[in-house]
């Protein structure tokens, strides 16, 4: 059984929000929009995204870490919004484990919302549906798109590639690999909702400098560096003893 | 959370009406033991059944000001096998018919013998039509809790001692509605029925007062640690991402300071218990008045309750919503 | 509804482009419904940004679309004040017989009256172009203002630079150093190579007062005072040379390291190059006419001789018993005392740190060699079998350069660089066509006040790269020729101009008064400029006959931008979907490490209103006021439009070099230069929109001293000489300005004001100093140095119109570190007062522990003034966002006339945005009243102007037509 999955490295993630315009570019003008935007030129704007990047700091000057945390619906395994909602609206998707809202059943009673602890939910404040990230399934099997754009606009947009797509029940996917390989890990465990995004950790790498690599034989100032010569006719040893 | 005053309508006005009906019921089911005097059925039971659906009704508008779409309400009660929100659309109606049924038999004085039990005890359609309104009663109790204690990341409402609150609250309006309405219309049942409201006050008291204590000393199962899946003990979020607000902090914030909070709790811990109670006692006697302002004084109470009920609990998911930058 | 099975493929048109959302510039494909745009992304097929798209550059469809569009050519209504926003639709008939009526006649009096300065435009080549056809001086692009020192910097140190002309090699980098980038330039590019340089188990550090975006992801980062990146790169160079962890043959073969200077003070010479004959011609490269003291036959000899090999350190006499030392030598007595101890005290960062820096990069550089098997002959004939790579690399940019100290530290970095062996090699840094230059490049602007006549062109570039004194660009008084004075004695090698003085000398008339300012995309009322509240006072300053200071003030843009309300003209722009560009090898190109690249945009929308795409401004005005480029000898007109003109223009009849480098020739089979060719838009487009010419390995490498490359380059008339092009670690170009200070040789001297300004800047070795607002300044009373940083998503972009971008930066706060904070007793959200010697700003201060504690920070040009760019008036943008250039001053007091001089780098005439010095308060208990939560300033709303669409209040976005 295939559950799709959006696998992000915060490693590599500079925040720079090119994933969530490129889903709300996408979406707005897709199968799951329109995604309304209230007061766009006016105070405190607001409109629905299903993807959003946050930013977070570790730690305490100056070790602190700034990390960048992309967030949009984690398409659980068990996803809990699915069974509470009255209509049926919220499924998932048996072939692919997609979470979806059918917008022609949803009632708008926001119920699903709360059974997330994610927040990944959106109400739209015009259409009045619950909406969220459908992992662009109106392009991944799109055949008439080259094969290289049959992924999530999100993923196709991510300058840092920090956004890997693909079947984590596949144990040989690039998502399940990096998973494995790079530690990946759910967000919020303690709930078993079993989120089927994962993520993957800051990684460090140092370099370890022996003293002795300081010296080394063919160190330029052994060349360079001018000793200074005496003079032949300076006092020395000789002069003053024989042995 | 963020308190829907629909949903704040909702809970309450039909947690007096299933209170109501209870009351309606157990003094028809006293009386049928002759342990109360026979009233008015006319005004009593039929009166006061048209009262809980009134209430009912009114609860059940209040809805649809919580549904994004409220002309596909129908659409709700699908998924009745798993969410508890499609089962109380099921039981709420279903309540409600059979309320207006019982009220019906009542003021029709339709009481053919349909069969009599062991002890010579007859029963009528209006015994049938109370006892399947009972069942539902608690039904529609377990469901309306269940919607809010079936949520584990809401550990504030994840607990068995929802539905009893559910229980016992909207007993006790219920009741001491029956009581203020039995002094109007029932006299002779006005001490049985507030001495039971108080009772199931005190209950309530008990019950609220639990959870307050113990939700006042819940640790939260998510951190800002695991929500991102950082091991660090200081985090502090700078940016959620978008600065106008959204659903997020729209849904799922109350926006009040800690102030409102503590004063609402305060509010509604005497307007629900103590106050009605001692309005209750001193109403015992048939006081209409005094028994209709326990009534209305308990009813401010629980809305309030509902209220704190919501903004108390803590969605996991406002660990992502804490900064704008 | 959210389709459960993928919806029918309705899109009908992909077209392709070059994205604008900043000057990034990276491919992108536009899918349009209907003739809407239902979707932008990146195009997989272009090499800058191999098919991913940015945050802005997705939000496009929200500015094709912006309210804020200007659709209509406007006048400022008659009577009506300049700032009150009050305009009246005309016909662009109207407009331009208005504009060339007026700068006929300017150009029939004194072409200097009229003046151009464009913003981040990408089409020097042609506003240029049309400035010296023009006859004026008086044209810059934004460069002065933005990191001319980045450039400046490095190319007068290694004849190329960071971002369009250079950058770092992270394919094949171990150790990448980013030290003062403020999450400016680059965009895309960066960031793929970023992350895949992660990946492939790089090591990333980042040197930076704040840890954000990219800096984020680093391995390590070092906090470190603004300003003070000189110390810590000359305490580097210090433990690297003390440990010699230089990569001496790389220093001796392709640097200036072993080169002998006269160490005689007394002579005229000191300082100067030892040659062996006095050059023949004046030519813009450098003869190998200079000496090597030999180690082999210890005496001197000239450089590169066959088996020579020079001392690097030592003193030696010469014959004629000149003392001279290497250039080694004098590097090596610079840094001396610059330790790491001494550093530590002026960076903030502790002394082992910096040890462990210069020890990272120098083992880095030396025992990780890469040998790729490229063959290659260098410019003395000698065959290599290999390349090397010594695989640490750098990038710098804003951070460094926006400070008036910054010339000399991107000085330090480039040698830095150059020390541990890294330009353009694999690893290191690498060169971008058309770099590298000779140091400097050949481009000079005339030396003489009688290059400026009327009816003529200019005698020469408007902006050049001077050598010598005798190459500035003043009168015979010394004072400075242009506006901005540019090219004088105040910032003699301001090679990318001082837009950022333009309008505070025109409306002292310091040098002199000028009739008409034409401004392109430059929100010079607002975010491009320091001192934005003074700046708008000017804009409106009259004289006593009630007449402008600035007499006519045109403005083009697409926006409703704060500068707009200004203008008396306002000439609406296209969107970068309604246009031809060219990012030419003329300008700045987006040429890869690999060969030259250039690219067009081609119009995938109809023009909107009566918007103009500015280049066609240009040459309508070109033609109707008969300038040569744009007419026949008969005075017709040659162009019939843009398009038109960037295929057929040559630089000189039959140069073969025009605007853009691919498909020249009658059938496009020629590359960089041919003859004209009349499809060649038509092959652009077929491609991409992009021309890509690979180099072929043995060219890509090595390419200031590397035969094969320059020749071709030659050939290719990229440049003129084929001579090498030698690292300066010792610039013999500023000592030619300190000699003049110091009053030897023959060139001009300085007016005595400046005198000691040019002798202690000019210094031919990097040195710190402090930055010279922090020399005015009481530190003790503005404890505080406050920078800006653009957010990734509007990094280089007018993006605050935008529906979609404006949500995630809708307001910007002052980031303040915790400790700092709470020790001024400011909480987390406060509103606080920000002031410097300058002025104050009210806003609301971030605790965050990402950011070094005498550091303070904002996003930059998020605030807007009320109503501008059709924002409602109440928007976050103008009541809670704000702008820290409210602080910051383009004068201080100084060495220049009227003792005042530019608050700019001493050398280059960067603007030293970074530099200026802050204090922070919390604001009283009476700004918890409702009115009192804005920031201040607070400026007159803006209004919309004619011909303006209405703002929405609800936007459902649906790519489709509307019904």
């Amino acid at each position: 059984m295939t559950q799709l999955a959006l696998v992000i490295d915060l490693n590599v993630c500079v925040g720079c929000q090119a994933c969530v315009t490129s889903c709300k570019e996408w979406n707005t003008s897709g199968s799951a929009g329109p995604m309304v935007d209230q007061n766009p030129y006016g105070a405190d704007p607001t409109g629905t995204f299903f993807n959003r990047v946050q930013t977070f700091e570790v730690g305490e000057f100056p070790n602190t870490e700034t990390v960048h945390f992309p967030k949009s619906c984690l398409h659980c395994e068990d996803p809990p919004c699915v069974p509470v909602c009255p209509t049926g609206a919220s499924y998932k998707r048996k072939e692919d484990g997609i979470v979806l809202v059918n917008y022609d059943k949803c009632i708008g009673c926001k119920y699903c919302s709360w059974a997330c602890p994610y927040g990944a939910r959106e109400l739209d404040e015009q259409q009045q549906v619950m909406k969220k990230c459908t992992l662009c399934v109106d392009r991944i099997y799109d055949m008439t798109m080259a094969a290289d754009d049959r992924k999530p606009s999100c993923v196709k947009a991510c300058p840092t590639s920090a956004r890997l797509f693909g079947d984590i029940h596949d144990p040989e996917s690039v998502v399940s690999v990096a998973i494995r390989e790079s530690g990946g890990y759910p967000l919020m465990p303690e709930w078993g909702t079993h989120p089927a995004n994962h993520y993957l950790p800051r990684r460090k790498t140092r370099i370890k400098i022996h003293e002795d690599e300081l010296e080394r034989a063919d160190n330029p100032l052994k060349v360079d560096r001018q000793l200074p010569r005496p003079a032949t006719s300076e006092p020395t040893l000789d002069d003053v003893t024989t042995w | 959370m963020h308190p829907a005053f629909s949903v704040i309508f909702l809970t309450t006005l039909i947690g007096a009406a299933q209170g109501l009906f209870l009351a309606l019921f157990t003094a028809q089911s006293y009386a049928a033991f002759k342990l109360l005097p026979e009233p008015d059925a006319h005004a009593f039971y039929g009166q006061g059944s048209l009262l809980a659906v009134l209430l009912l009704a009114a609860g059940l508008v209040a809805s649809f000001f919580h549904l994004g779409h409220p002309e596909r309400a129908w659409r709700a009660a699908a998924m009745w096998r798993t969410s508890w929100l499609s089962r109380e659309v099921i039981v709420l109606p279903a309540f409600m018919g059979v309320v207006f049924l019982y009220g019906l038999a009542h003021w029709l004085d339709w009481h053919p013998l349909l069969m009599t039990l062991p002890g010579g005890l007859p029963v009528d359609p209006s015994a049938i039509l109370g006892v399947a309104g009972t069942v539902l009663a608690f039904a529609l109790f377990l469901c309306t809790a269940m919607i809010y204690a079936c949520l584990k990341f809401l550990s504030e409402w994840h607990s068995p001692l929802t539905v009893i609150n559910y229980v016992l609250l909207g007993g006790a309006s219920g009741f001491s509605l029956a009581a203020a309405f039995a002094a109007v219309t029932a006299p002779e049942l006005v001490s049985f029925l507030a001495a039971w409201a108080a009772i199931i006050t005190l209950l309530g008291m008990v019950s609220r007062i639990a959870s307050l204590y113990r939700n006042a000393r819940l640790k939260p199962k998510s951190t800002l640690q695991t929500a991102i899946g950082i091991k660090h003990p200081k985090i502090v979020q700078k940016t959620q991402g978008f600065m106008g607000g959204s659903f997020n902090t729209r849904e799922f914030f109350h926006g009040q300071p800690v102030a409102v909070l503590r004063g609402v709790k305060w509010f509604f811990i005497i307007a629900v218990f103590p106050l009605p109670l001692l309005l209750l006692l001193s109403g015992m006697q048939g006081g209409a008045g005094v028994l209709a302002t326990a009534f209305v004084v308990q009813y401010a109470g629980l809305l309030a309750e509902r209220w704190f009920f919501f903004a108390q609990a803590n969605h996991p998911q406002n660990l992502y919503y804490q900064s704008i930058a | 509804m959210q389709a459960a099975n993928p919806s029918p493929a309705s899109v009908q048109e992909v077209k392709t482009t070059t994205c604008y959302m900043c000057a990034c510039r990276c491919g992108i494909r536009v899918h349009l419904r209907d003739g809407v745009v239902r979707y932008i992304d990146g195009n997989p097929d272009h090499p800058l940004n191999k098919g991913v798209i940015c945050a802005k550059g997705s939000s496009g469809i929200m500015k094709q679309y912006s309210p804020a569009r200007l659709l209509k050519p406007l006048k400022r209504k008659a009577g009506a004040e300049r700032g009150a926003g009050e305009f009246e639709e005309i016909e662009w008939d109207e407009a331009f017989a208005t504009l060339a009526e007026r700068l006929g006649k300017i150009r029939a009096t004194d072409p200097k009256k009229f003046a151009l300065f464009t913003g981040r435009d990408q089409m020097q080549a042609l506003t240029g172009m049309f400035a010296r056809q023009f006859g004026t001086p008086n044209y810059a692009a934004h460069g002065g203002f933005c990191s001319v020192n980045m450039a400046a910097g490095m190319i007068y140190t290694i004849g190329g630079s960071f971002w369009e002309f250079g950058g770092p090699d992270l394919d094949r980098a171990k150790l990448f150093v980013m030290i003062g980038t403020a999450e400016d330039h680059h965009s895309n590019p960066l960031k793929i190579a970023l992350s895949k340089f992660k990946r492939d188990g790089g090591r990333f550090i980042s040197i930076n007062p704040v840890r954000t975006g990219y800096s984020a992801i680093a391995d390590e980062w070092v906090p470190i005072r603004p300003g003070t990146d000189g110390a810590l790169l000359l305490a580097i160079i210090h433990e690297i040379i003390a440990t010699g962890l230089y990569d001496r043959d790389f220093l001796v073969k392709y640097s200036n390291a072993g080169q002998l200077i006269n160490a005689n003070e007394a002579s005229d010479e000191f300082g100067f190059f030892v040659r062996t004959e006095v050059p023949t011609e004046e030519a813009c490269y450098e003869p190998q006419d200079k000496l090597w003291w030999d180690r082999n036959t210890d005496r001197a000899v000239v450089t590169h001789s066959a088996d020579a090999d020079p001392y690097l350190l030592g003193e030696f006499t010469l014959k004629d018993g000149t003392p001279v030392k290497p250039a080694f030598q004098l590097l090596h007595e610079r840094v001396k005392d610059y330790t790491p101890e001494w550093a530590s005290q002026i960076t903030g960062i502790p002394a082992e740190t910096i040890r462990r820096l210069a020890y990272e990069m120098g083992v880095t550089a030396r025992d990780q060699k890469i040998e790729l098997p490229i063959a290659w002959t260098d410019s003395w004939g000698v065959e290599h079998d290999t390349v090397t790579g010594n695989p640490v690399a750098f990038h710098a940019m804003r951070g460094l350069a926006a400070h008036s100290n910054g010339f000399q530290t991107i000085r330090a970095m480039a040698i830095l660089m150059s020390l541990l062996g890294t330009i353009d090699r694999p690893g290191g840094f690498r060169h971008k066509a058309p770099f590298p230059r000779p140091i400097p490049p050949c481009a000079r602007t005339p030396n003489d006040p009688r290059a400026v006549q009327p009816n003529r062109p200019l005698d020469g570039m408007a902006l050049g790269w001077p050598s010598d004194p005798d190459d500035l660009f003043v009168n015979d008084d010394g004072s400075p020729v242009r506006i901005d004075k540019a090219f004088s004695w105040e910032y003699p090698l301001s090679v990318h101009g001082l837009m950022h003085n333009a309008i505070t000398n025109a409306w002292r008339g310091d040098p002199y008064r000028i009739d008409t300012l034409l401004i392109f995309m430059a929100n010079m009322a607002w975010n491009s400029t320091m001192n934005a509240v003074e700046v708008r006072k000017m804009l409106n300053d009259k004289d006593e006959q009630g007449e402008y200071k600035i007499p006519f003030l045109v403005v083009c843009d697409a926006f409703h931008s704060e500068m707009t309300a200004f203008a008396d003209l306002i000439l609406p722009d296209t969107t970068y979907l309604e246009r031809h560009d060219v990012m030419s090898m003329l300008d700045r190109p987006i040429s890869e490490f690999d060969g030259p690249v250039d690219s067009v945009r081609i119009p995938v929308l109809p023009v909107s209103g009566d918007c103009k795409p500015f280049q066609e401004v240009l040459i309508e005005l070109g033609t109707r006021l008969k300038l040569p480029a744009f007419v026949t000898k008969e005075g017709a007109r040659k162009f019939r439009d843009y398009p038109d003109f960037v295929v057929n223009w040559e630089s000189e009849p039959g140069s073969g070099i025009g605007f853009l480098a691919g498909w020249r020739g009658k059938g496009g089979e020629k590359s960089l230069r041919g003859e004209p060719n009349p499809n060649q838009w038509e092959m652009y487009q077929k491609n991409n929109c992009v021309f890509h010419y690979e180099l072929p390995k043995s060219y890509q490498y090595m390419r200031n001293w590397n035969k094969g490359y320059l020749e071709w380059s030659q050939r290719n008339r990229i440049t003129r000489y084929a001579e090498p092009i030698l690292i300066h670690l010792y610039s013999e170009v500023l000592q030619r300005f300190r000699g003049a200070a110091q009053g030897k040789g023959l060139t001009r001297k300085p007016p005595e004001h400046l005198r000691k300004r040019i002798e202690t800047y000019f210094d031919p070795l990097p040195f710190y100093y402090d930055p010279l607002e922090a020399q005015v300044t009481d530190k003790h009373k503005y404890p505080l140095a406050a920078v800006t940083q653009r957010p990734m998503a509007m990094y280089h972009s007018w993006d605050s119109q935008n529906a979609w971008l404006r949500q995630i930066h809708t307001h910007n706060y002052l980031y303040v570190n915790a400790t700092t904070a709470r020790q001024q007793g400011i909480a987390d959200g406060d509103w606080i007062w920000v002031e410097s010697q300058w002025g104050k700003v009210r806003c609301m201060a971030r605790h965050s522990e990402a950011v070094e504690p005498g550091t303070v920070w904002t996003w930059n040009a998020i605030g807007k003034a009320a109503g501008a760019w059709n924002l409602a008036p109440d928007a976050n943008e103008s009541q809670k966002g704000f702008l820290l250039n409210h602080l910051i001053s383009e004068e201080i007091p100084g060495a220049g006339a009227a003792g005042r001089v530019s608050n700019s780098d001493p050398i280059t005439g960067q603007a030293a945005w970074y530099d200026v010095r802050v204090r922070i308060t919390k604001v009283g208990a009476g700004v918890t009243a409702p009115g009192l939560q804005t920031t201040s300033p607070q400026f007159e709303p803006m209004k919309p102007y004619p011909g303006m669409k209405e703002r929405s209040s609800i936007l459902a976005y649906l790519g489709i037509k509307a019904k």
